[in-house]
């Protein structure tokens, strides 16, 4: 009942463009997002305050670097692998970019199969979606184990300024728990349309409210978020 | 919904149109449906500009050509993934201003934190010597 409430302000007015139309929005009591459920809505406003702390996270480590006395180390010959003779640099983490770059291009497609009914496409893309999540936290794991051995530790490095292990670990440590729990909750979306639960309106285990094909999308949402970060990871830390 | 495709969507959303009084808000109008290609090209996008983020690195490009190679690219690619994997593009003006301008104000922050290292730095420069 509370959701057919809901629903009348999902029918608006016409109303005036760019900023006249956004303060008629905001304005007098009434639901700020019109069109926009309230699953979305949330998520989007979620992802909001990750940035803030991812956001918080590079903005720490942007003044441990420009305050300190000691150089920095040069992350494009630290994280650089032996292949075939020669250094390549930086190249684990191109690779990483690229399978995670692969991953959202395989959630937008899971996305729009779910909003047409294709329940064997989206629930097979969004598995490939996770996998392909799966081999960069694997990817991650290797990193680490790398610098690990080599003697990166939270207090100090081979190499140069001690901040550097503490802003490693930190950043890509909190985005690798990001990826994990999205790995985790694709599968568990992904079984829900295999199945069928948002044609049927099954109850959702946690809420227990019916859920929709806009899950899919709400999912979606997250996962290109954890993209997202990555791409200003890859650009302040690791290319900087 | 300009974008939306051929097959058979006409159809789906006036079923959704139809149903939405009953079904609740989550159903109610606007659902992102593009065609697959779109999400592809960008995908191709995504990949062009990784590779030429990582050729500046390659290259060893450096200096302020560098650090502007770089935020351009990041920039570009941040922009398509909010814009249009994330429909951020045909979002209602209202959520996209919500979403996308409190960021921005974190630029304050790092304006902030600059000024701040740079006196930390001077700090430890005066009393520490120039460097071990």
């Amino acid at each position: 009942m509370t959701e057919t409430t809901l629903t009348h302000s999902g029918q608006t007015e016409p109303r005036p463009a760019g900023w006249q139309g956004i303060a008629a929005d905001w304005s007098s009591d009434q639901r700020a997002f019109k069109n926009v459920s309230w699953g979305k809505a949330m998520m989007w406003i979620f992802l909001l305050s990750d940035t803030f702390v991812f956001g918080c996270f590079l903005l720490s480590y942007m003044t441990a670097r420009m305050s300190t006395r000691v150089p920095w180390p040069n992350p494009s010959e630290v994280f650089a692998l032996r292949i075939g003779g020669s250094d390549i640099p930086l190249i684990l983490i191109a690779i990483m970019t690229f399978v995670l770059i692969s991953s959202s291009g395989t959630m937008a497609m899971a996305v729009n199969f779910g909003y047409r009914r294709d329940r064997r496409k989206t629930a097979i893309l969004m598995l490939l979606t996770a996998v392909l999540g799966a081999t960069f936290v694997g990817m991650q794991a290797f990193e680490w184990t790398k610098l690990i051995t080599e003697g990166v530790r939270p207090w100090g490095n081979p190499w140069g300024a001690a901040q550097f292990g503490s802003s490693f670990f930190m950043i890509t440590g909190f985005h690798g728990t990001h990826v994990t729990i999205g790995v985790i909750f694709l599968v568990i979306v992904a079984r829900k349309v295999w199945r069928g639960d948002y044609d049927t309106g099954r109850p959702g285990f946690f809420t227990s409210r019916k859920g929709h094909y806009e899950n899919v999308e709400i999912m979606g949402l997250y996962w290109h978020f954890v993209d997202l970060v990555w791409v200003f990871i890859f650009a302040f830390f690791y290319l900087w | 919904m300009a974008e939306a495709t051929a097959n058979g969507l006409g159809q789906h959303a006036l079923h959704a149109a139809h149903e939405a009084p009953a079904t609740g808000v989550a159903d109610a109008d606007v659902h992102q449906e593009h065609p697959i290609k779109l999400y592809l090209v960008v995908w191709a996008w995504l990949f062009i500009l990784s590779a030429c983020s990582y050729m500046v690195d390659y290259f060893g490009v450096h200096g302020y050509l560098r650090w502007s190679l770089i935020l351009i690219f990041m920039m570009l690619k941040a922009g398509l993934i909010v814009a249009v994997f994330m429909h951020m593009a045909w979002e209602r003006l209202a959520l996209t201003y919500a979403i996308i301008l409190p960021p921005v104000l974190v630029l304050v922050f790092v304006a902030m934190m600059v000024f701040e290292a740079d006196y930390t730095l001077l700090t430890r420069t005066s009393f520490f010597g120039a460097g071990p």
